[in-house]
């Protein structure tokens, strides 16, 4: 039987990881978007678990919400990657630095 | 009694609304109808008013016809009082503002400002009647305000003329200095009475009569003395004492109808009227009433010192203007508040008769002022002429004429007069006469005798001016005459203004003239060896003399004396003094604060200063905004961190 617990570290996991890759990586804006998908996905492991060993429904369909609203997310941010592209030429996470004070 | 009070006020105004705001509709012809009507409304209802409280004995009236607003207590209303002095001076004002408005049509004719004029004049009639008949300090200062702009307007009426602007910034300016002392008196009878009306006020005199205040620590003053002399000072920039006179000389530059309504006749004595009025505060204060008597005889003889050399036909005239308010402030000084006031009345005749026929002058002359240019007029300008002769003749105090009756009785009175610096008055005034007399027959003799000394252009164009130029001077030439000769057994040292004036036992001089001296008009016509008309006479000799006779004695006097001629045509350097001291001094204060308060301290410091400290501070701080966006994603992440922690703990 897997335990609650098992659960909850492998979401800590998953968000530690993604953390960690957004600030770790300095090639690719892709793998900040990937990483902010993989927070949002550790978050729904955690909100799964609690639904099934707590025995209330209502945090799984939240997960169907967020699932939806990341979706979204994730278009809308290829897209501004996309016209980002098209304007700089890059997608480099050094070499975008144009709200520099 | 009150509708009649309401249309006297209310006629020149409206005349004053038509010309002014309907000039272009109503024409040249409507404008000076609309106007002429409603001073004439004015002055018959005046006349009436006159007869019925100064000849029937007519009950005077006080009262409020409109309350503007109360506030804490205070009431600031619209009200009139109308006793023996204001009847006297509303049909001084509405008769010399009558002729003056006849006169206009033919002096104006050919100025394209005609109902823009005629829309000022019968403004300041309103704005004067206003004041004379006002009963609280409120309306007092309103009037007293509104004469001072309707004068500002006309001095610079043509306003394309550098001199006229300079001129009419200059009484404007000089007159914000009295009216601060006004206004420091209406505040200190506000402060200690409590009430600004005029019954109130002086009913109240008896409490506040032996109160002392402190201005500068360790100096007490009595509270009449201060309220007083603040009040005095208003009267000073209005009716143009020294050293507030120069604004008089210079307003000249206006129209000679206005020269001779507003600043010989009837405004520049509003400040006399208001002494007068407030002879009941005023007769508690030795103080004031010596300061008062000095400044007029200062006033008297040195303004008439400078009427010796001016050339210019107007400014003659109006230091004589200056000399004799220096007369009326005398005789305020000696408490003969009554004698004032009656050469205010005699005065304003003859000084209009003599203002407008200069003008009559100026207009044959084709604006030319310079008496030197003139010469002989007598036979092209009869009217003129004569009627000049006898402005004069009054103005210098011939006997039977008006001016001998008034100019007498003040000489008397300050020789009557114990109270502090009266025997440098008595001299002042009786050298006055003789100075008097000089320069007035120097004009005349200039103007209408002698040799014919204007180009032969002018020459051939000289004529009697028009009718409606000369019947004013004719109608005005009949009061010069006879209105002393009338008035003086009453006005002076009768009984005539009642209640309206107040002096004390003590100080009361035209009483104990009346009751050593004074044997009806005729007896004291006869007086003829009295020291005023000697001097007179002796006055009018030297300037034969001297003007007909031998005129190179003036010029080598001139040439040798020049250090006093210097002096008298710079006007004792009171211009050049204001101009240094105040105008000079206001300029670089201005310019100290221009420079140092504004550029350096509030533009450097405070605008400047916080703006830059802003940007000092932020091009510091902009080194955190690195613009990549992991650092962005670790400051929320440490945050986050940092605020949870802060929660569990």
């Amino acid at each position: 039987m897997i335990a609650l617990s098992d659960y909850l570290t492998l979401g800590a996991i998953m968000f530690s990881l993604s953390v960690a890759g957004i600030f770790l990586n300095r090639k690719n804006i892709i793998i900040i978007l990937m990483s902010i998908e993989l927070m949002l996905l550790s978050v729904n492991i955690n909100f799964v678990a609690f639904s099934h060993f707590l025995g209330d429904l209502s945090g799984q369909v939240f997960v169907f919400f967020i699932l939806t609203v990341a979706a979204a997310e994730a278009a809308i941010g290829l897209a501004i990657l996309v016209v980002l592209f098209r304007n700089k030429r890059t997608i480099d996470v050094d070499e975008l630095d144009t709200m520099k004070g | 009694m009150e509708n009649i009070y309401l249309w006297i006020v209310l006629s020149p105004l409206v005349g004053a609304i038509i010309a002014g705001f309907f000039g272009n509709k109503v024409g040249r012809a409507g404008a000076h109808w609309a106007t002429n009507i409603g001073v004439a409304i004015s002055c018959v209802l005046s006349l009436y008013v006159f007869k019925h409280i100064n000849i029937d004995g007519g009950a005077s009236f006080n009262g409020s016809v409109y309350t503007w607003m109360v506030v804490d207590g205070l009431r600031l209303e619209v009200g009139f009082l109308v006793d023996q002095l204001t009847s006297m001076m509303m049909v001084v004002v509405t008769f010399v503002s009558l002729m003056v408005h006849i006169y206009t049509i033919g002096y104006m004719k050919e100025d394209p400002g005609y109902q823009r004029f005629f829309s000022y004049i019968s403004l300041f009639t309103f704005s004067m009647l206003m004041l004379v008949m006002s009963n609280n300090f409120m309306q007092l200062f309103f009037g007293w305000e509104a004469v001072g702009l309707v004068s500002y307007l006309l001095i610079g009426f043509w306003y394309t003329r550098d001199t006229a602007i300079y001129a009419n910034m200059k009484a404007f300016l000089v007159n914000r200095v009295g009216d601060f002392g006004f206004l420091l008196g209406i505040a200190g009878i506000l402060m200690y009475f409590g009430s600004l009306d005029y019954a109130t006020v002086f009913a109240g005199v008896d409490g506040i009569k032996d109160l002392k205040m402190e201005i500068f620590p360790g100096h007490e003053w009595s509270v009449m003395t201060v309220i007083c002399i603040s009040l005095f000072i208003g009267a000073m920039g209005k009716s143009a004492q020294v050293p507030l006179h120069v604004w008089l000389p210079d307003s000249m530059e206006g129209p000679t109808p206005i020269s001779a309504l507003i600043h010989a006749a009837t405004m520049v004595t509003a400040g006399i009227f208001m002494v007068t009025r407030m002879s009941p505060l005023f007769e508690f204060s030795e103080t004031a009433l010596s300061f008062i008597l000095v400044i007029g005889a200062i006033t008297a003889l040195f303004m008439g010192f400078l009427g010796l050399i001016q050339n210019d036909i107007k400014r003659v005239v109006a230091y004589s203007t200056l000399s004799q308010l220096g007369y009326m402030t005398v005789a305020l000084g000696a408490s003969a508040y009554a004698a004032g006031v009656f050469h205010l009345m005699t005065h304003a005749f003859f000084k209009a008769l003599l203002f407008l026929g200069a003008g009559s002058v100026i207009i044959a002359m084709h604006h030319e002022q310079d008496m030197r240019k003139m010469g002989g007029l007598r036979k092209y300008m009869p009217f003129t002429w004569i009627t000049s002769l006898i402005g004069s003749l009054a103005l210098i105090g011939t006997p039977f004429f008006a001016g001998f009756y008034s100019k007498d009785s003040i000489i008397l009175a300050v020789q009557q007069s114990q109270i502090a610096g009266s025997s440098f008055a008595y001299f002042a005034v009786l050298a006055g006469v003789f100075i008097t007399a000089l320069y007035s027959f120097r004009m005349y003799f200039l103007v209408f005798h002698g040799k014919e000394r204007m180009d032969e252009h002018t020459r051939e164009h000289l004529h009697e001016t028009d009718k409606v130029v000369w019947v004013p001077l004719v109608l005005l030439a009949i009061p010069s005459v006879v209105i002393g000769a009338v008035f003086v057994g009453d006005m002076a040292f009768g009984d005539f203004f009642g209640k309206a004036i107040f002096v004390l036992p003590e100080h009361d001089v035209l009483a104990q003239l009346s009751k050593d001296y004074f044997h009806g008009w005729f007896s004291m016509g006869l007086h003829v060896l009295a020291p005023g008309p000697i001097l007179a006479a002796s006055g009018v000799g030297v300037a034969w003399f001297l003007y007909m006779k031998r005129p190179d004695i003036p010029e080598w006097f001139q040439q040798k004396l020049s250090f006093v001629h210097h002096v008298l045509e710079n006007k004792y350097f009171a211009d050049r003094f204001n101009e240094i001291v105040f105008a000079g001094g206001s300029l670089s204060i201005g310019k100290l604060l221009w420079k140092v308060g504004d550029i350096k301290l509030i533009d450097g410091l405070v605008v400047n200063g916080s703006a830059k400290s802003v940007g000092y501070i932020s091009s510091v701080i902009r080194h955190i905004q690195t613009g990549y966006l992991y650092h962005y994603a670790f400051a929320m992440i440490i945050g986050l961190i940092v605020l949870m922690g802060l929660f569990v703990l």
